[in-house]
């Protein structure tokens, strides 16, 4: 057989039957489910008499709406309310393994996936949510689907789909101290562009992302949705089993024995051919910051807001005057003279045990800025945040004046009460700054959780190599 | 589904690239539990003055003037003229809903996000790309020319302007032949039932952990 890539291999495995035309029935594996997404595919599912196919491959988990803090107290958002009900309702008919609201192993349906081992290598995995790109990291084929997709898997365990073009991202070479791997995927989206990897699934290769940590190769894989790639993949290695190894929906035994041997063929064969390779330098990415409404407006933290005036393609000028003018920034200002007004870390981005240590680190002895009206972390589940308890982490945010919250979506996408006014200006790790993002008019400027701790603390945007 | 074969319609111009799928509607209107409704609340941060929340009377709203789809002219549109990235960001496919219960039945765009673009056709939406300098020349056509209308032929694969010009689009052949006929996906998918019960057989010998 000729030389296989990663994705091809993945692709292959799943195929109950082609049309022609190439519209494929691909076999689904894991079946990841959230509150928001969900409620119209069980609701089609009722009216059409059918059941979920296999409930055994089904997990889910409210993320999205639950409350940050005072748990206790329930949802007070009626409509929230009823959302997470709903599903609550949903998955105790149709007997689906559902981790509710005060269960310690309730998180963003992204974080718990890995966090249990629900999410294999080789799995095929979806969820009705764009960043399930993040399972990718795990050498699994994971992308978002809509919810009339989501309902399509519940009743035939199969995704009417069509093959990709592949991409590979090589990132050869040292990252610098202080640069991770959100710092990676905003060089790789202000690289190729938020509609770059459209169409494609992305390999990310090369001698930096085999030495990322799982959490960072999950950060990278959540962002190749920012770069318009349903599917962001890395191959297996070490890394990857010994992450996996133990976890509680993993295999165990001669069955680990058994699945591991063959994980270890997931990779990209020599001379696999990739429609697309671009190659990046890991030495020469710095600690970034966007500047605009769009995660491809990205600029050094030591460099300025770009001059839309310089730019010569009219509709991203239009773009980009818009960005500032939303932004409420002007051309050539400096980054480092950004001040900001609230921190979020938290987010399917950078919420897990690995992020938190990182901003600990630099938050540690240090106190929030004057003018930094909020800063808070929010744990990706309840198990990263009794980890960091554990490791006494709470405590160094909480002296630093950070809250400590509940784990969920939270301020990623303020469906909850957690959100940005209107005019407030946030360092956050999460993945989108869009209008709006963070609550109306509110503005985003994405980093990573070093550089969001070092912010807190500045008051506005600093070098985190430099602290 | 609703099927789409023939359209006549109204084109209205939505003149940025990078649209996301979070402005075309807004995530507090993502609580809702329904299919439905979702059109009053279309663009809502750009073509309302207050700010919406689920379950106001969008009719007594302040209305943005400034918002293309708020302007008399374009009452009525069902063809949307968009640019470059139109619908990424989130997967939701509230946005595909809220595009057709506000009355568009056609898309028209350089390109769309992935997810987006997949979730228009399980909804009767017709996402349809033309190059980029088409676009821009449609863009400018339906600005300078009140009451502007565009025929989209599924069947034959062509956008027709007022003026006789006809485009080819290209578009999946087995995604034309489910909109042309309003097909189900699910209901085609289970004609296969025998094909996944052998496939998931084969698997269990081959990768028992995964049914574990
Ligand atoms: S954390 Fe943000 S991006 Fe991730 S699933 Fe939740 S809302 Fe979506």
């Amino acid at each position: 057989m000729s030389a296989q890539t990663l994705y091809d291999k993945l692709w292959q495995q799943h195929v109950v039957h082609e049309e022609a035309g190439g519209t494929t029935l691909l076999y689904i594996d894991r079946h990841l489910v959230h509150e928001v997404t969900s409620p119209q595919a069980f609701e089609g599912l009722r009216l059409a008499g059918r059941k979920p196919w296999r409930t055994a491959s089904v997990l889910a988990v409210a993320d999205h709406n639950v409350p940050t803090k005072d748990r206790q107290d329930g949802i007070k958002d009626p409509v929230s309310r009823l959302q997470v009900e709903t599903l609550d309702r949903n998955c105790a008919d149709f007997a689906i393994n559902e981790f509710r609201m005060g269960d310690a192993r309730q998180g963003i349906v992204h974080v718990v996936g890995p966090e249990q081992g629900a999410t294999l290598p080789g799995m095929t995995v979806v969820c009705g949510d764009s960043h399930t790109s993040t399972h990718g990291a795990f050498a699994a084929l994971a992308f978002g689907i809509g919810t009339s997709e989501v309902e399509h898997v519940l009743a035939t365990q199969c995704l009417m789909t069509k093959k990709s073009k592949v991409m590979q991202i090589m990132v050869d070479g040292r990252l610098g101290k202080g640069v991770t791997a959100k710092d990676v995927a905003l060089a790789v989206i202000g690289e190729i562009g938020t509609a770059g990897g459209t169409g494609y699934a992305v390999e990310f290769a090369g001698s930096a992302i085999r030495s990322l940590s799982m959490e960072g190769r999950m950060t990278l894989c959540n962002m190749a949705i920012e770069a318009g790639a349903r599917a962001g993949m890395v191959a297996v290695d070490e890394t990857t089993l010994s992450y996996v190894r133990g976890r509680p929906f993993a295999p165990r035994g001669e069955l680990w024995d058994r699945a591991a041997a063959y994980w270890r063929t997931l990779v990209s064969d020599p001379g696999a051919r990739f429609d697309r390779v671009v190659r990046l330098d890991a030495a020469r990415i710095a600690p970034l910051v966007t500047w605009g409404t769009s995660p491809e407006m990205v600029a050094a933290v030591d460099g300025r807001v770009p001059d839309p005036a310089r730019e010569p393609d009219p509709v991203k000028r239009d773009g980009m005057e818009r960005a500032l003018a939303y932004m409420g920034l002007a051309p050539n200002t400096p980054i480092a003279e950004i001040a900001i007004d609230k921190v979020f870390i938290g987010s399917c981005t950078n919420s897990r045990i690995e992020d938190l240590r990182a901003a600990a680190q630099v938050v540690r002895g240090r106190r929030l800025a004057a003018n930094v009206r909020l800063a808070m972390v929010v744990p990706g589940s309840g198990l990263v945040k009794r980890q960091a308890e554990q490791e006494g982490l709470d405590q160094v945010f909480i002296a630093a004046g950070f809250e400590w919250r509940e784990p969920g979506c939270s301020m990623c996408l303020a469906m909850n009460a957690d959100r940005l006014e209107p005019g407030e200006r946030c360092a956050s790790t999460s993945n989108r700054n869009f209008e709006g993002r963070q609550g109306p008019g509110g503005r985003t400027h994405l980093v990573s959780p070093a550089m969001a701790a070092a912010a807190a603390v500045a008051g506005r945007f600093v070098d985190v190599r430099r602290i | 589904m609703e099927k789409f074969t023939r359209l006549e319609g109204l084109a209205a111009p939505l003149d940025r690239a990078n649209v996301d799928t979070d402005a075309i509607i807004p995530k507090q209107f993502l609580k809702s539990i329904k299919r439905t409704g979702f059109g009053p609340n279309l663009f809502d941060e750009w073509r309302y003055l207050d700010h919406g929340e689920p379950g106001m009377d969008n009719s007594r709203r302040p209305l943005n003037p400034n918002f293309v789809l708020n302007q008399p002219r374009y009452r009525g549109a069902q063809v949307l003229l968009a640019r470059e990235n139109f619908g990424c960001g989130s997967s939701r496919e509230h946005a595909p809903w809220a595009l057709a219960d506000y009355g568009f039945r056609a898309i028209i765009a350089p390109g769309y996000a992935d997810i987006f673009y997949n979730n228009c056709f399980k909804n009767g939406l017709l996402p349809i790309v033309l190059e980029p300098a088409l676009v821009d020349r449609l863009f400018g056509e339906t600005e300078a020319t009140p009451g502007y209308r565009l025929v989209v032929d599924l069947e034959g694969q062509t956008v027709s302007t007022p003026a006789g010009e006809v485009f080819r689009f290209a578009v999946d052949e087995f995604r034309k032949h489910c909109l042309l006929n309003g097909l189900d996906d699910i209901g085609l998918t289970l004609r296969h039932v025998d094909k996944i019960r052998a496939y998931e057989e084969r698997r269990r010998r081959e990768a028992p952990w995964l049914f574990a």
